[in-house]
């Protein structure tokens, strides 16, 4: 009885092994093992993204689970088979085949067809919201991401124009509707993911590609890049900031002041010189 | 030809050794081991030429993975022993152009040099003859050359690291940071030895597989039918048509960059980009194409990497659960279904790439289905298992781990197959979670066991239980402390190949965490060693066995070991299938050899008492 011993430790060995790895996954978010910042997507594409996360979460577990049980149970069963049986004689089962074929297809065909809808307004076209406000372009460079508004109460073009406003590292961003950005790589491949927003798109040498998205919450958010670049490629931090559409518009407004100032400001009518002035 | 059924009239015929063609002499036990250095054309020698260079290899990678997991916990710090050797003049620090560097060649030793040769290079030969009762592989002086042509390989690889700190575009290589030269230290002299060490893997690897397809095809024993070959050959064989076709699409793709780097072509470069105050570019090319000929090699090339070991654990499986093979039929269809599949999901590594978002939706339908077969493989294990005689041994401990691992590793690809739920986790640790289940969990757990099982055939001495047993739970357990919580830092948003993630507050709080992984990472290390000794050293101090040490089917139990050259003492015909464990056919014992001959009333009256 010795070997029925060494096999049910071997059962509950690896039935422990999934158990733990339930817990963990359980215990995770106290940890901060979890998605970034409070948990939540700040954007309204990222909320349903989440949703389809923790649908296959959800199915994943259970499959899990009932995969492991049964292992452990088999293995349990084996290890206490009396010594004195032959194994079961049993090429296998037509029927269950045949089940284990249709359900899970069923299944893994809901997942499939389920995630249809977000990717299609994520992506297509012709599924994007009506309006959506282009508010810049990023074009990210190694290592460090360059951006270009149009000046305020103008649109977005293709092309530089003279009065356009310029930052680095920092995008600004509306609040409450949706905006997009055009993005473009100045040299190789880079990917701008923003986690909280759950937004990620390459940027493509030599393509445009729009990105939109709709920012739920005000506040500051990190942008990183996913793709590998080069060395640096860990030094590309940024940040998108989500205002309310009144600060964004003066914010704006002081970047284009600040960005165009000659040095020379004026009071009153008259010239102030630059000692004056500190 | 090989395919014939053998009538009943040639029953026992086997046994008469008499007018075999003569006595051989049993081979020496290290036979195969002396003939190492030389070109042998016999695909033993080859085969255990490939496995213990592999396993040289695996001890390398797993050198640079440290390096990355040191970088990971200890940023910047000084690296004892290794770093100290490697990076000296930079204090034992990693560079962050040595960390990419690091990242990528990890990658690329574990995938070309160490588990696609380990399993259709040092097993596929190995057993591919021994298996389907042939002498030796169709074309030996091609197999002997497959081999040779690892160590240009090798040599290249190596060379790399002398140029620019080595290659650094990761082991996808998407240009133009692989097309410039001028984009990163290591776009250099460093990428292209890169890509000639890649292709010459190629080239090796498609003389590997048009001799499996061939030998496989052509120089089965009598009797051996399609559906009575071991669930090995049927992955060797699915292996090597996936090798034969997609292959090809890499070494193209391989040239068109190498050409673009040298010769000034632009297939893959745009033109106006310009790189580190570099001129900029001519161009009229598309950075894309690269990713989708990559992965349409790429992708399939996770199946070689997995298929094979999916063959042998179902057949070390079960002879240590003396229970035939649950559904076999759904079995070999399912890895067809795989193989299949396999060439039409590459897209999924492209979701986020800016391709045509059409794409995005069939890529996502055929990538989930993928995980259909995936699951019947699994549930027929179970059924396998099921009302089996265990034997808890280091094959069988192996085998289930390869079960268990996968299970995990299936159900994660399930999300990032979701589209919009990869458009966050992709190039996140979540997708590195999900290959080293996979690729670690699975096909080098089968591995191990494989190995075990494999190893008295070989030197006709057994591998010492309790060193195996105890390299499994460590190994077990430091795999799973390692990356299980990599899931977790991909749902936190930890981007992949960053050599300092925390830098970003949102990321900062993960270091503990990273830190732990890096201890499991150094234990499963050195329980490497282990690994190591026990194969070595039971080279010459294992226990002796005979042909037959695990009771198993096979043909291959049939020759002496190590078998001598030409293999079977007289050429063996085949009976039936390799699975009838514990058949009431069996008499006394609980296993019935292909060659075993049981004549015809007997079958008749089992099966007519048994119901279908
Ligand atoms: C159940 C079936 C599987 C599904 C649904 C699946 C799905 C996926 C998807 C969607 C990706 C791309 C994720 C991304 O980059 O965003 C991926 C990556 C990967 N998968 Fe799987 N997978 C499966 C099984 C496997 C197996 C069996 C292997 C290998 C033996 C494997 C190896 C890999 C590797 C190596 C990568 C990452 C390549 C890289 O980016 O460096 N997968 N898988
Ligand atoms: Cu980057
Ligand atoms: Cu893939």
């Amino acid at each position: 009885m010795r070997n029925a011993a060494v096999g049910k430790f071997w059962a509950i060995f690896f039935t422990a092994v999934a158990v733990l790895a339930v817990a963990v996954c359980v215990v995770a978010p106290d940890y901060g093992w979890w998605f970034p910042g409070d948990g939540r997507a700040h954007s309204t594409l990222g909320q349903k993204i989440d949703d389809l996360f923790y649908l296959i979460l959800v199915i994943v577990a259970v499959t899990f689970i009932g995969v492991n049980a049964a292992l452990g149970y088999i293995l349990w069963h084996g290890a206490s088979l009396p010594s004195d049986k032959k194994a079961l004689f049993s090429h296998g089962s037509h029927a269950l085949e045949v089940i284990w074929t249709i359900v899970p297809a069923g299944i893994l065909l809901f997942i499939a067809l389920y995630q249809m809808d977000v990717w299609a307004q994520y992506r297509i076209k012709n599924f994007y919201p009506k309006t959506m406000e282009p508010v810049a372009e990023v074009t990210a460079r190694q290592f460090e991401w360059r951006i270009r508004y149009p000046a305020r109460g103008k649109k977005l073009m293709p092309t530089p124009q003279p009065d356009d406003v310029y930052t680095v590292n920092d995008l600004r961003v509306p609040t409450g509707h949706p905006v997009s950005i055009s993005l473009r790589s100045d040299d190789v491949q880079h990917s701008f993911f923003v986690p909280e927003l759950r937004v990620k798109q390459d940027a493509v040498p030599g393509l445009v590609i729009p990105v939109w998205w709709e920012m739920t919450d005000i506040g500051s958010f990190e942008l990183v890049c996913a793709e590998l670049c080069g060395w640096g490629h860990y030094k590309m931090k940024a940040r998108v900031v989500a205002m309310s559409d009144e600060d964004f518009e003066a914010w704006k407004s002081q970047a284009a002041q600040e960005q165009f100032y000659d040095g020379v400001s004026t009071k009153d009518g008259e010239l102030v010189s630059q000692s004056e002035q500190e | 030809m090989s395919t014939l059924t053998p009538s009943i009239e040639h029953g026992g015929e086997h046994d008469d050794h008499a007018h075999g063609h003569g006595h051989h002499a049993e081979p020496h036990s290290l036979s195969l081991l002396w003939a190492l250095p030389t070109f042998s054309k016999d695909h033993k020698v080859i085969g255990l030429q490939f496995l213990i260079t592999t396993l040289l290899m695996l001890m390398v990678g797993g050198a640079l993975a440290l390096g990355v997991r040191w970088q990971l916990a200890f940023p910047w710090q000084r690296m004892p022993i290794l770093g100290d050797m490697a990076f000296a003049a930079e204090g034992g620090q990693i560079a962050p152009e040595t960390y990419t560097m690091l990242v990528t060649m990890h990658a690329s030793v574990m995938i070309f040099l160490v588990i696609i040769p380990i399993l259709a290079g040092a097993f596929g030969n190995f057993l591919i003859p021994l298996q389907i009762g042939a002498d030796d592989m169709a074309f030996p002086t091609l197999n002997m050359l497959s081999y040779w042509f690892m160590w240009p390989a090798i040599a290249c690889f190596a060379t790399s690291f002398f140029f620019g700190g080595g290659p650094a575009s990761g082991w996808t290589s998407y240009p133009l940071l692989s097309a410039l030269w001028e984009a990163a230290p290591g776009s250099g002299m460093a990428q292209n030895f890169w890509l000639l060490g890649l292709t010459l893997v190629g080239v090796s690897s498609m003389m590997g597989s048009v001799n499996y397809m061939t030998t496989i095809i052509n120089m089965r024993a009598p009797g051996m039918t399609l559906f009575r070959m071991p669930l090995t050959i049927w992955s060797m064989f699915i292996t090597a048509i996936l090798q034969a076709f997609a292959l090809p699409v890499l070494t193209a793709a391989g040239f068109m960059v190498m050409a673009d780097r040298t010769l000034g072509t632009c297939f893959f470069i745009p033109s106006g980009i310009v790189v580190n105050n570099a001129a900029p570019t001519v161009g009229g090319g598309q950075p894309l194409l690269w990713q989708h000929l990559f992965w349409f090699y790429s992708h399939p090339a996770v199946y070689i990497m997995l298929l094979p070991a999916m063959g042998m654990v179902s057949d070390m499986m079960a002879c240590m659960c003396r229970k035939p093979i649950f559904g076999y039929k759904p079995m070999v269809y399912s890895m067809a279904a795989i193989a299949g599949l396999g060439f039409i999901v590459w897209g999924h590594h492209m979701f986020t790439s800016g391709m045509n978002p059409a794409l995005g939706m069939t890529f996502m339908v055929s990538t989930i289905m993928i995980a259909l077969p995936s699951a019947i493989k699994t549930f027929n294990w179970l059924g396998t298992l099921w009302g089996g005689r265990l034997q808890f041994n280091t094959v069988m401990l192996n085998s289930i781990a390869f079960v268990s691992m996968f299970v995990i590793g299936g159900l994660s690809g399930i999300f990032m197959a979701a589209v919009p739920v990869d458009i966050y986790i992709h190039d996140t640790y979540f997708i590195v979670a999900h290959f080293h289940y996979v690729l670690f969990g699975a096909t080098l757990f089968g591995v191990f066991g494989a190995v075990q099982f494999w190893f008295p055939k070989m030197f006709g001495r057994m591998m010492n239980e309790t060193l195996g047993k105890i390299h499994f739970v460590l190994t077990f357990i430091g795999f799973n402390c390692t990356f299980f919580p990599m899931h977790l830092l991909g749902v936190a948003g930890f981007p992949r190949r960053y050599a300092d993630p925390y830098h970003f507050p949102y990321l900062e709080h993960l270091l503990p965490l990273n830190q732990f992984m890096t201890c499991a990472a150094i234990l499963m290390g050195i329980a490497q060693f282990i690994l190591l000794f026990n194969f070595f050293s039971s080279m010459f101090i294992g226990k002796k066995c005979g042909r037959n040490p695990w009771g198993a089917n096979g043909l291959e139990w049939q020759t002496p070991s190590p078998p001598g050259h030409g293999n079977f003492d007289v050429p063996p015909v085949c009976y039936h299938g390799p699975y009838e464990y514990s058949s009431p056919l069996c008499h006394d014992k609980d296993f019935l050899p292909q060659t075993e001959y049981v004549p015809l009333e007997q079958r008749v009256a089992i099966a007519n008492a048994t119901p279908h």
